[in-house]
């Protein structure tokens, strides 16, 4: 699917907290890691961070790179598990501090993983039939994982902002997309619990693969395309492993998939997993790049897109700090300090 | 404690953009914003929006925190001085505390300042941190760009998705 | 305008008075004043405090005192300056006696800090500061004067142990005075090793929070010397304002109000710095000490600390502070410290400091400080 009128990317920008704490340290403290771990370390949010302040700095981020007045933004979208408030928007904030407000669409997704992309297809459809002219998308998570559980080797901290707009603006121009959608409920978090509940080996095969490789192959149908049209690829990544071998049965070599594949050196940043792969992947794509996306959420489905760079992608990748100056910019801490960050200290 | 609500409200302009005032009469510029302009008393001041660049001037750090601020301690405080000029007192965030000199660089962030109690507001406004990136001159360093080789190798006994 | 004398000074210890609140503190020194100045009622009393509502959840302090001292009818007023307070209430009194309204003024300072945590103390403070802007950013009351410290380390390429003689000084004083609240001497070496607060204020570098009463009875001069009275003469009482935040100030090491307060004391004592033979100042921490001899023109900018180094502010130097402790050593109960320092010049004045006396002191200056120097008062007094 896709707008009438062509429509595509005007500003993108990343953030990711700058403490990591390593694999291996979460192993050491509970035992696990035979075999291998999934990831060599994760990005975790400092004590003053959550996904309002990190959408805000990726928002400025891309505000800086479409250099466009914020009153022209009429909508502006969160997609995130991790919302501050159970009841109270963070994409009021984010609008009020970009200053895109009052004249604005705002909401905020949960989608499990897959709100960013989602939030980024549907500000496509308000763009593309003319209701707004510019709009502002965002995957952003503080993504959490009970402490000794598999997900807490991977559960990151990062978020991705887009400003879209009309294909003649943009940096990277929207070809396709497509949304595949089942009810697999992989992977929940009931209301008032801290921690998700998963049903492990379950969230492979039917769940990540079965969703993110049946909408690759479609969407490559769809566009009568095969994985060699394209430069590059982003897919949802919840380890390293998986978003390789996705990109192996699609046809994707480990070099196309190689600058959006973050999650060894930041981790799981669920909503904000595939976008911050698709800003590091912008970040060295040339002008006529085709870059191939594919988001997973868990219970949500896959959303694909297909995207070609413009040569507007020079300059003002220029503008803005790039999706790897915050990946290098790390801190590293030990389990004890992760877990005063991340509240997992039982104060009363 | 809806205490906080229309304070903060009140004052998301100056919390949020860092929102001063420039002086209409003599050009002054002030943060926070004050009804009278303190060089030349004119009454004429208009909302000023500042950069969010500047350097320390001088900081401290606190290991003796206030009531609400008690999870945040040890934290370093600072007064920055704006590139247009005037001094704001913030929050250094993103930086160790033995780092801090007089006369580093930062750059304006928004993060949580504090919470109104366990369920209360989440307050939202700018401290200041060493720039990620120098000032925009269209220069990215390789070494920025260079990409960290991913771990292919790496597997695990169960991998979850999400 | 009339001339104006202290005739009757009380303080209570200052200290961790847990089996006392703030109107029992507030009224023993009451009555100490009124009883040391043989009197048994006055026309005006000032209280000065700033916490009461913070910390001892009451306000309205001026009835409620004159009511518990057996004053009930007196006008009765709270003065509130931040830990200027006390200053203020007793430039008000002065103003009062000297301008012809009122005969007999009765200051009382008091301050109960320690029914609270620590950490409420620090949020009661920080309110001397700009709430919206800085106590929303947690920067504490200790902080703000350490970056003034950090600041002034910079410009002036110092370093923290440069400080430790104001300490030691004030502690070194303290021995003598049966109502401080450190009467134990500290060495430069543990000054030096102190853990921090707020870098670079460390615990000996500032004065420890504390409970405290002091009160003062004034008069006219020539009324006094018809009861046949020692009276104490007020030579100068000056009060000045600044911007509340250090940031929104020239140049925050100036303490401006605090230059300007003194200077209109010297001009209205006519005298200079030079005729000053002993000063209470500001110094609740050791920065305060330095930048507040700087601005009452002891010293020239950056020399401050020099002055502790070669011990002209020692009991025998050229200009001695903390005579009987300072801030440091006496303890700080915020809004009541203007008025010890009124009390301890009076005794200084008297020739009734005992250990600590001061030989042959005949003009004594205090200086008291709200918020870093955005309420200055300066007095300046002659036996």
């Amino acid at each position: 699917m896709k707008p009438n009128r062509p429509v595509g990317i005007v500003g993108y920008g990343a953030y990711v907290p700058r403490f990591r704490i390593k694999a291996a340290e979460i192993a050491r403290v509970w035992g696990a890691g035979e075999g291998g771990l999934p990831i060599e370390e994760k990005a975790v949010s400092g004590l003053d961070e959550d996904v309002i302040s990190m959408s805000i700095e990726a928002a400025r981020n891309a505000l800086r790179r479409a250099q466009i007045d914020p009153q022209e933004i009429g909508a502006v979208w969160v997609g995130s598990e991790s919302h501050p408030y159970a009841v109270k928007p963070s994409s009021t904030l984010v609008a009020e501090a970009i200053e895109a407000t009052p004249l604005v669409s705002a909401a905020d997704w949960q989608f499990a993983c897959k709100a960013g992309t989602e939030a980024m297809q549907a500000a496509f459809g308000y763009i593309g039939s003319g209701m707004v002219h510019y709009a502002l998308a965002i995957g952003a998570d503080t993504a959490q994982g009970r402490p000794g559980d598999a997900l807490e080797y991977t559960t990151g901290a990062g978020a991705a902002a887009f400003i879209l707009g009309p294909g003649e603006e943009s940096l990277a121009v929207l070809e396709e997309s497509l949304s595949y959608v089942t009810d697999t409920p992989d992977f929940f978090r009931r209301p008032y619990m801290h921690y998700p509940e998963h049903g492990n080996r379950f969230t492979g095969d039917p769940a990540y693969f079965h969703h993110s490789v049946t909408a690759g192959q479609k969407l490559l149908e769809q566009l009568g395309r095969t994985a060699k049209d394209y430069t590059w690829a982003v897919f949802h990544q919840p380890n390293v492993k998986f978003p390789s071998k996705a990109a192996q049965m699609l046809g994707f070599s480990p070099e196309q998939i190689a600058p959006g594949l973050l999650v060894g050196q930041i981790g799981n940043t669920y909503a904000g997993a595939s976008p911050i792969g698709l800003t590091a992947t912008l970040d060295v794509a040339q002008p006529g790049d085709r870059i191939f996306m594919v988001s997973f959420g868990s219970g949500a489905g896959s959303d694909a897109l297909s995207l070609q760079v413009t040569d507007a992608i020079v300059e003002r990748r220029k503008r803005a700090a790039p999706t790897l100056a915050y990946v290098k910019r790390r801190e590293e801490v030990d389990y004890a300090t992760y877990a005063r960050l991340r509240g997992k200290l039982q104060m009363a | 404690m809806p205490m906080e609500l229309a304070r903060n409200w009140r004052l998301r302009r100056q919390r949020l953009s860092l929102e001063g005032a420039q002086c209409a009469a003599c050009g002054h510029l002030v943060f926070p914003t004050r009804p009278v302009c303190p060089k030349c008393r004119s009454r004429q001041l208009q909302p000023y929006r500042f950069s969010g660049r500047g350097e320390v001037y001088s900081f401290s750090t606190v290991y003796e925190p206030p009531a609400g601020f008690e999870g945040y301690a040890p934290y370093t405080v600072a007064q920055v001085r704006l590139a247009e000029g005037p001094l704001v007192t913030a929050q250094l965030t993103d930086v160790d505390a033995d780092s801090v000199y007089i006369g580093m660089k930062v750059e304006m962030v928004t993060r949580k300042l504090f919470e109104d109690g366990e369920n209360g507001l989440l307050v939202y406004g700018y401290k200041f941190r060493p720039p990620v990136m120098a000032p925009t001159n269209g220069h990215v360093s390789a070494d920025v760009l260079a990409h960290t080789e991913p771990q292919h190798e790496a597997q695990a006994p169960v991998l979850v998705a999400n | 305008m009339r001339d104006v004398s202290i005739i009757g000074v009380g303080q209570t210890k200052v200290g961790e008075h847990w089996d006392r609140g703030l109107a029992d503190l507030a009224v023993e020194a009451t009555l100490a004043g009124l009883d040391d100045a043989g009197l048994d009622n006055a026309d005006i009393l000032y209280v000065g405090n700033m916490l009461g509502g913070v910390l001892s959840g009451q306000e309205h302090l001026g009835a409620l005192i004159a009511d518990l001292a057996g004053l009930r009818g007196m006008p009765a007023l709270r003065v509130e300056a931040a830990d200027a307070s006390g200053g203020v209430a007793l430039h008000q009194a002065y103003q009062a006696v000297a301008g012809g309204m009122v005969d007999t003024a009765l200051v009382v300072g008091v301050e109960k800090m320690t029914d609270r945590l620590p950490q409420a103390t620090e949020e009661g403070l920080m309110l001397a500061g700009l709430g919206d802007y800085e106590a929303a950013q947690g920067v504490t009351y200790v902080s703000q004067t350490a970056m003034l410290m950090q600041r002034y380390l910079h410009e002036h390429s110092l370093e923290v142990g440069d400080f430790a003689q104001f300490p030691v000084n004030a502690h070194r004083n303290a021995a003598a005075n049966p109502f401080a609240m450190y009467r134990n001497q500290i060495s430069e070496k543990a000054y030096r090793q102190a853990k921090m607060i707020a870098s670079p204020i460390n615990l000996l570098d500032g004065a420890p929070w504390a409970d405290g009463a002091a009160a003062v009875v004034l008069v006219p001069t020539e009324q006094a010397q018809a009861m046949g009275r020692q009276g104490i003469r007020i030579l100068a009482s000056t009060l000045v304002t600044d911007a509340l935040s250090l940031t929104e100030r020239d140049d925050p090491l100036a303490l401006a109000a605090a230059r300007a307060s003194a200077q209109r004391a010297y001009q209205q004592a006519g005298l200079t710095p030079g005729d000053i033979h002993l000063a209470e100042l500001h110094d609740a921490f050791s920065i305060l000490a330095a930048l507040t001899l700087e601005a009452c023109g002891f010293a020239a900018r950056g020399q401050g600390v020099k002055l502790g180094q070669a011990g002209d502010i020692a009991r025998a130097g050229r200009i001695p502070i903390a005579t009987l402790g300072g801030f440091k050593a006496r303890g700080n109960p915020v809004g009541a410290s203007g008025v010890y320092q009124a009390v301890e010049i009076v005794q200084q004045l008297r020739g009734a400091a005992g250990q600590s006396q001061i030989p042959a002191a005949r003009v004594g200056l205090a200086q008291n400080l709200g918020g870093n120097g955005a309420t200055a008062v300066t007095h300046i007094f002659m036996n």
